[in-house]
Parts: structure tokens; C-alpha cells; sequence
């Protein structure tokens, strides 16, 4: 059950607990992407861009760890959200996205992380560039500014390897279309639909200049995907302009091939 | 300093940040680490960190040095700091 | 580790233990071989790389990247298993044995510490480097060690958790009092003989 943490002005807590989270539904989002609905009662809240650590543990005491982003925004509150990408070779997110089942139970550490978030109140300009299941923690950011009503000016830079692996499309383009809406950009990198007049390579420094300019002040980028893809974007940034103050990075190792 | 090879084991900071939380009361991915090795200061979320190695290592992103180890197995931590000159962290 | 709510139809990547005599206490057999490493990848140009074998010995000994793969060198299949609890059975390598390399060594020292390429050490007694239980690896499965696992070379000690058998090992030193290494000075067991589970300090 949950255990309650107590906090203090540095946010200090009693105990670390493995809160046990009921899978009220899961969601293709993509033909590799799921995104599972949890139900975790207690849960202390979190901030756009936290990740949790969700453990499994198999009848024979085996163990396996894997960090995950939430999907969902601090408004949400109990009710939170996984988006998983299945890794080919992987030996959790197979199971995350294809064995597991409403009424499941899982454990989960955290909200964990206190660098790679954002607040309404932290501003802006936002500059959010992702890469495949990069996109995961962006689209935290993006939920809780459309929830706070928030006109921080935004942009969304998405790599993907084609449009049907565009995770949260639908609601990506609704949002753009939305009153004080982010502007979102997409890149195909391997198939492009016909008719496809978008961005058709990989993120590089000259995309970046022309989708987001030069950094206005107060301008904060997050960039989150593969380690590759981060190093290379942060460091194009750094050269439009950006401080490194103000480049958060988040690298989730290699995709699938 | 690091190649394409370690895309594979190389994540950062913020994977480290779980298996921390284990023993750290204090949230440490907004702590701004001073490298013992070549002085610079950055955001623990930022520095490359490998999760497996069979320990957690954080390294400084600019000069490579070991800024933290952290083992954990057999019922016990074991945490070498040593890396890190100076740890900054702000009141929440 | 403890505790945990079992995940019902999780069982990981392992495979029934149909070989569990091979297997130590508390290992898994893993068909993939997983990479783990404490930092990044070195790439030493081939026209630089050296194995050197120094500290307490009459004289120490230096081998260019020629010279070394013109030492004779032999096939080893061999099980081997890491402290993480996976163990992969009969691995395949082409390396050169540490009798050939300290062959007439003069030394009255006991412990060996490997220094590796990105500063990483272990440290073993030298009786586990000799008669046949050790070598220098530069071919796994067929090819040239991959730089992830080790290459151009690694040191290969399979009696031993792997933690031992050091990645981009560029040599020994030879000393008298036992240094622990990188790990063996945060809480792994010295020694790390997997069929005594000795894993960490006290074990």
C-alpha cells in the first residue's frame, strides 16, 4: 500500500518506497509503442519530464529494472501514464507492450529525477526536441502546459523513423491547432508518406536553426531519444546559441534497429 | 572522448537517479557536481553515467574522471564520492 | 534483491536451466552477451597498442601488436559468468596464454594488478594467471574481439566473475601486496570465484 513521505523545504523524504501500480488499461499508440494506464493510489505527484523505475519480478525471485518516463502531466494526479516502446531484443519492454494486461500489477520507484523537468512557471521559449520514444517525456511537458493554460510560446522537434511511428500523432496535431498551441515538426528519417513535404533526414544543426532560430532569451531546450541523437543536438544547439544552463538532456541508450 | 560504440551503455545522470534515491534523501539530478579532476561544474543529470558496469559510474562529461561509483548488492551500498570535489544543491 | 510483487508471465530473457550443473549458485543462462562497461569505449590505434608485463620482475617485458599475435596462441571454449548473475556456456576465444607471456619472468611477487586502456584495474593472486587458467583474448566467436567486448584485447580468466577478465587490458604489474582494483575497492570480493559466490566484500 502506500506509504506516505514526508517532505521537507529540500524535498527530503522518509523512505523510498516501491509503490504498487494497477494497470487499469494499455493503448497502442504505434505497432511498437504501448501506452499503459496506471492506477497508483498515493502517488505524491511529479513533475513534467520525471521518470519512474518499474520493477519485475518473475516466480523464481529474478529481478529486472527499467526506467520509463511518465507520459502523463502532474494534473492527471493518480492516474498515470507509460508510453513503452518494444525493443526487439529487449527482455522488459516486450513484455510491457505485449503480456501485460488491465488488472496487472507492477511496482514502480519514484517520481524520480530533478533535473530534466519543466513547469509552466519555469517559462520560456520551449524548444522540445525528441527522437522515437524521446518524444515520451515531451509529451508530459506539452499536456501539462496545454493543462495550466500556459502561452509559454513551444516548439516540438519530432524525429521518427516514419509517420506511422509518430507516437501521440493525433493528439500532437490537436494541440497544434489549438489556441496557443505548440508548434509541432516532424522529421521521417526512413519512410515518408506521399506527398510528404517535411523534413526527411536526420536532426542537424542547420534544421535546427531554421525550426527553432536563435535562442530568444529565456529560451530552454530538452532534448530526449537515443544517446546518439542527444549528444549530436545538444551540441548543435550550444553552437545556435544556447547556454548550457539551459539544454537539459535526457538519453535513453540505443533504439531498436 | 566517447565514441559511438557506447551509445549502447552510455545513458546519463538521470538513470542514475533511482538506484541513488535508494540511499539519498535529497533529490541529487538537479545537484551541480564539481569534477575533483578538472573543476568544472555541471548538472548531475547532464554527466554520462553507465548503469551496469557491474556498479553505477558517473563520469564528468568534459574530462572523463570517475565523479561517483555506486555498488549495491549482498545487502549493502558501497559509495565512492571521491570524484566530486563539491556537490551543489539548491533549497527546493 | 528482495522483496517484489511477481509480474505475472515475466521471465526475462533466460532460458531454462537444462545445463544447471554448469551453472554456479544464483546465475542465469543468457544465450546474448551483455555489454557492461564503466566508461567508454577506448579505440588505441594497433601502431600503439602494447602489452607490457612490469613492476617486481627482473625485467619487465614489452610486446607490440605485432609481435604479440606472432605468439603462439590457442583456442579456449570455456563457460563464463558475471556477477550481474548472467552466465553464458561455452564461449569461444582465441587468445594467448599468461604462461606464454610470463614464461621466465623473474619475479617473487604474489598479486598481479591488470591496468586497462580508460583506467580501469583488477587485481589477482598471479597463481590464477598461470597453469593454464588465463590469457590474453583477441578473437571471441571467430572474429576479432569487438572494442564493446574488450578489443582489441582482454584478459580472460573464466574461473573467475568476469569483472576479472578486464576489457582493453594493456598489461600486469607484478607487486608483492595485494591492490584491489576498481571494483574490488568498492565492495566486490577480492578473490570473485563464482562457484563460492563470493560477490562482495565478507562473502
Amino acid at each position: 500500500m502506500a506509504q506516505p513521505i514526508g517532505t521537507s523545504r529540500l524535498g527530503r523524504r522518509t523512505a523510498s518506497p516501491w509503490w504498487v501500480a494497477e494497470v487499469v488499461a494499455t493503448h497502442p499508440e504505434t505497432p511498437r509503442a504501448t501506452t499503459l494506464l496506471l492506477a497508483v493510489p498515493g502517488w505524491p505527484g511529479h513533475r513534467a519530464g520525471q521518470h519512474v523505475d518499474v520493477r519485475l519480478t518473475a516466480d523464481d525471485g529474478y529481478q529486472a529494472v527499467r526506467s520509463y518516463s511518465l507520459a502523463s502531466p502532474p494534473e492527471d494526479g493518480e492516474r498515470l501514464a507509460l508510453t513503452v516502446e518494444r525493443l526487439g531484443d529487449g527482455e522488459v519492454s516486450p513484455y510491457l507492450t505485449d503480456e501485460v494486461r488491465a488488472g496487472d500489477r507492477l511496482e514502480l520507484r519514484g517520481p524520480i529525477g530533478g533535473y530534466f523537468t519543466w513547469t509552466a512557471a519555469a517559462g520560456g521559449p520551449l524548444l522540445l526536441v525528441g527522437g522515437g520514444s524521446g518524444v515520451v517525456p515531451l509529451m508530459a511537458m506539452l499536456r501539462h502546459r496545454a493543462a495550466t493554460g500556459s502561452d509559454v510560446p513551444a516548439c516540438l522537434l519530432y524525429s521518427a523513423r516514419s509517420d506511422a511511428e509518430i507516437i501521440y500523432r493525433a493528439e500532437l496535431d490537436r494541440l497544434a491547432t489549438a489556441a496557443n498551441g505548440p508548434r509541432v515538426v516532424y522529421t521521417l528519417t526512413r519512410s515518408q508518406p506521399t506527398g510528404w513535404t517535411g523534413y526527411r533526414r536526420r536532426i542537424d544543426a542547420a534544421m535546427l536553426e531554421e525550426v527553432s532560430g536563435l535562442p530568444a532569451p529565456g529560451a530552454l531546450a530538452y532534448v530526449c531519444g537515443p544517446t546518439r541523437l542527444v549528444e549530436n543536438v545538444a551540441s548543435d544547439l550550444l553552437s545556435l546559441g544556447y547556454a548550457p544552463a539551459r539544454v537539459k538532456t535526457e538519453r535513453f541508450g540505443p533504439t531498436g534497429s | 572522448m566517447d565514441t559511438s560504440d557506447d551509445a549502447a551503455v552510455r545513458l546519463d545522470g538521470n538513470a542514475a537517479a533511482g538506484p541513488l534515491q535508494e540511499i539519498f534523501a535529497l533529490e541529487l539530478t538537479a545537484a551541480r557536481l564539481t569534477c575533483a579532476g578538472c573543476g568544472t561544474t555541471r548538472a548531475f543529470g547532464a554527466d554520462p553515467a553507465y548503469m551496469d558496469a557491474p556498479g553505477l559510474v558517473l563520469r564528468c562529461a568534459a574530462c572523463g574522471a570517475v565523479l561517483l561509483r555506486l555498488v549495491h548488492g549482498g545487502g549493502r551500498y558501497w559509495l565512492d564520492l571521491t570524484g566530486v570535489r563539491c556537490l551543489e544543491l539548491a533549497e527546493a | 534483491m528482495a522483496g517484489g510483487i511477481i509480474s505475472r508471465g515475466f521471465h526475462g530473457r533466460r532460458r531454462p536451466p537444462a545445463e544447471a550443473s554448469r551453472l554456479p549458485p544464483g546465475q542465469y543462462l543468457t544465450r546474448d552477451f551483455p555489454v557492461l562497461s564503466a566508461g567508454p569505449t577506448p579505440h588505441p590505434p594497433l601502431d600503439r597498442w602494447d602489452f607490457v608485463i612490469k613492476g617486481e620482475v627482473a625485467a619487465p617485458r614489452r610486446w607490440t601488436w605485432q609481435e604479440f599475435r606472432a605468439l603462439p596462441s590457442e583456442r579456449i571454449t570455456t563457460d563464463i559468468h558475471c556477477v550481474t548473475r548472467w552466465s553464458k556456456l561455452d564461449t569461444v576465444w582465441e587468445g594467448v596464454a599468461l604462461d606464454t607471456l610470463l614464461a621466465g619472468v623473474g619475479t617473487a611477487a604474489d598479486y598481479v594488478v591488470a591496468f586497462c586502456d580508460g583506467g580501469y584495474t583488477t587485481n589477482l593472486p598471479l597463481a590464477d594467471l598461470t597453469a593454464g587458467q588465463a590469457w590474453v583474448a583477441f578473437a571471441y566467436d571467430g572474429a576479432p574481439l569487438a572494442p564493446e567486448h574488450g578489443g582489441p584485447a582482454r584478459l580472460l580468466v573464466p574461473h573467475l566473475y568476469f569483472w576479472k577478465s578486464a576489457k582493453w587490458v594493456r598489461g600486469l604489474e607484478l607487486v608483492s601486496d595485494d591492490r584491489p582494483g576498481f571494483w574490488e575497492s568498492l565492495g566486490y570480493h577480492n578473490h570473485g570465484d563464482p562457484w563460492h559466490e563470493q560477490r562482495y566484500w565478507g562473502d
